[in-house]
């Protein structure tokens, strides 16, 4: 009966300087707010530092000519597992009156996009890249799907 | 399947664990029979988040198919990749450059810190102690950002593709990772004194989900799950792929059977990982970081098995190819599946809120599960 009274509050003993010792670091963390690291997100939006890589969405960069370098061979759009990609192409006479392929529209849909990078490795002319923006929330799905290729855009000089 | 909560004739209760359940970490739904607080039946009802992955594969080019399973076990998607990639590489015999090799084992490695890191904090919090949860996702973050700056993705990540990885690594690589490897080493300790040595927590854990090593292997548990119960089952040790065979770590064993050793395994293992990272991060050799491949990649006609070594266990994947341009049939062996049977032999004759604790340390991934 001794014993296992002995044991019973050695037990109670064990387990509360284990406690303590656990309470002992969360209240270390407790009393030095130097050690926190908690972003407070939506305030921060200004000195928010994303990667270079980060994928976001799918942007087509254009110059200050508005020259893209889209060819619009299709390799993006045989990449895309899911369909994201789509383009629509025109055909151009150009001065020497030769028929010349060019896009008319590139559509991608957000809305499909996972963010697997395959359509930027795919384009050979490096045309796309991934954009760093990644707050997408709207109202409507339709405006999800969108119109890389600005408006009167050309092909820039020299890409084939 | 849906019975209501009632009592038959027995004097027993049946009740629905989940699907919306906190401590299944996902769309699980577990059908209990219960004797008073004793569970004398578990039946697990899956099926909810079934995404048909393995038929999705079918219709998607060997480049293609990698990224969806990042979806599968997504605490471990740089692994799950590499399986994949694997098997494509086998299958078109091509060997891929030692950087690659490098670079694909030190982010493996760190995705299982990261996915243990997880399961710990997740694990306690299961258990009522909150605290340990945030501790995690402290240094949980820091491998993210690390992975974000290389990869471009914090959680599904699509690195690793036929012949190598998508880019090369990140030139602040190499440095934040040994930064981390210090940071970590210093915070893993806190990590015993919380919750490995808290007394309560121990008799919590111990003698409970009591598995033997015959009924581990005839389950078919994998990982962490098995090797709690002393099965040597690593797939990196025992059938070495990638530089594995190169790299000094320890098997680790556990010989308890109980929901403790499982802990204790894992625990372990960070440590071997943080091991593997040391011992890579300074030989990083230099040259290409991906084989010359085709643009449409074509495997010949037969059937290829590889497996790599998650952070839960086995994961095989078998590709039966036609000799087309898209897999004819794509099996995944995902560890979680086996594990999950596992479950009912486990908490049998337990208390009901031994369960939490039982699955906890299971570290179920429910999408791994259902696919």
């Amino acid at each position: 009966m001794i014993t296992f009274l002995k044991q019973y509050f050695t037990d109670i003993y064990e387990a509360i300087v284990s406690l303590l010792k656990g309470m002992k670091l969360t209240g270390y963390y407790f009393t030095h707010h130097k050690e926190i690291i908690t972003q407070e997100y939506p305030e921060n939006r200004a000195t928010l530092n994303l990667p270079e890589r980060f994928r976001g969405e799918v942007v087509m960069p254009h110059d200050e000519n508005n020259e893209h370098a889209c060819t619009g061979c299709s390799a993006c759009e045989l990449a895309c597992p899911n369909g994201t990609i789509k383009i629509l192409n025109k055909f151009e006479v150009n001065a020497e009156g030769k028929k010349k392929k060019a896009i008319d529209t590139f559509v991608y849909h957000l809305e499909l996009c996972t963010m697997c990078n395959l359509c930027i490795v795919a384009c050979p002319t490096d045309a796309i890249k991934m954009a760093q923006t990644f707050e997408h929330s709207v109202f409507d799905r339709s405006l999800l799907t969108k119109k890389l290729n600005q408006p009167n855009s050309k092909l820039r000089e020299g890409i084939e | 399947m849906f019975e209501q909560v009632s009592a038959n004739n027995n004097g027993e209760l049946v009740i629905n664990v989940g699907p919306q359940h906190p401590a299944t970490h996902g769309v699980l739904h577990l059908l209990i029979t219960l004797h008073g607080e004793t569970v004398t039946k578990l039946e697990p009802n899956l099926g909810y988040i079934h995404r048909s992955i393995e038929k999705m594969c079918e219709s998607l080019s060997y480049r293609q198919f990698i990224y969806t399973t990042s979806r599968m076990d997504y605490l471990s998607s740089h692994i799950n990749n590499h399986a994949c990639a694997l098997g494509v590489e086998k299958a078109m015999q091509i060997e891929i450059p030692e950087r690659a090799e490098y670079i694909r084992v030190l982010m493996s490695e760190l995705t299982r810190l990261a996915s243990h890191q997880l399961w710990w904090g997740a694990m306690a919090m299961d258990l009522g102690a909150l605290s340990p949860f945030f501790y995690a996702f402290r240094e949980r973050e820091v491998i993210n950002d690390i992975m974000e700056e290389t990869c471009g993705a914090r959680l599904t990540m699509n690195y690793f593709v036929p012949g190598g990885v998508m880019y090369d690594i990140h030139p602040n690589f190499v440095k934040r990772v040994k930064d981390f490897i210090v940071l970590f080493k210093s915070k893993i300790a806190e990590y015993d004194e919380l919750v490995t040595g808290n007394v309560i927590f121990q008799n919590r854990m111990k003698n409970i989900g009591i598995i033997s090593k015959e009924d581990a292997i005839s389950y078919g548990c994998t990982g962490p799950t098995a090797r709690g119960s002393g099965v040597s089952c690593d797939v990196r040790k025992n059938y070495p792929y990638s530089i594995y065979k190169n790299v000094q770590f320890d098997e680790v064993l556990e010989y308890g059977c109980d929901a403790f050793s499982r802990y204790q395994v894992r625990i372990k293992e960070m440590y071997q990982s943080v091991r593997i990272i040391e011992q890579l991060i300074d030989q990083i050799p230099e040259g290409e970081f991906q084989a010359k491949t085709k643009a449409v990649i074509k495997l010949p006609k037969g059937e290829f098995y590889t497996r790599v070594e998650t952070a839960r266990g086995e994961l095989g994947v078998y590709i039966v190819s036609e000799g087309g341009t898209t897999p004819y049939r794509i099996k995944f062996r995902s560890p979680g599946f086996s594990n999950l049977s596992a479950l009912e032999h486990m908490v049998k004759g337990h208390k009901i809120g031994d369960l939490v604790a039982i699955m906890g340390v299971l570290d179920l991934v429910i999408p791994d599960i259902d696919r």
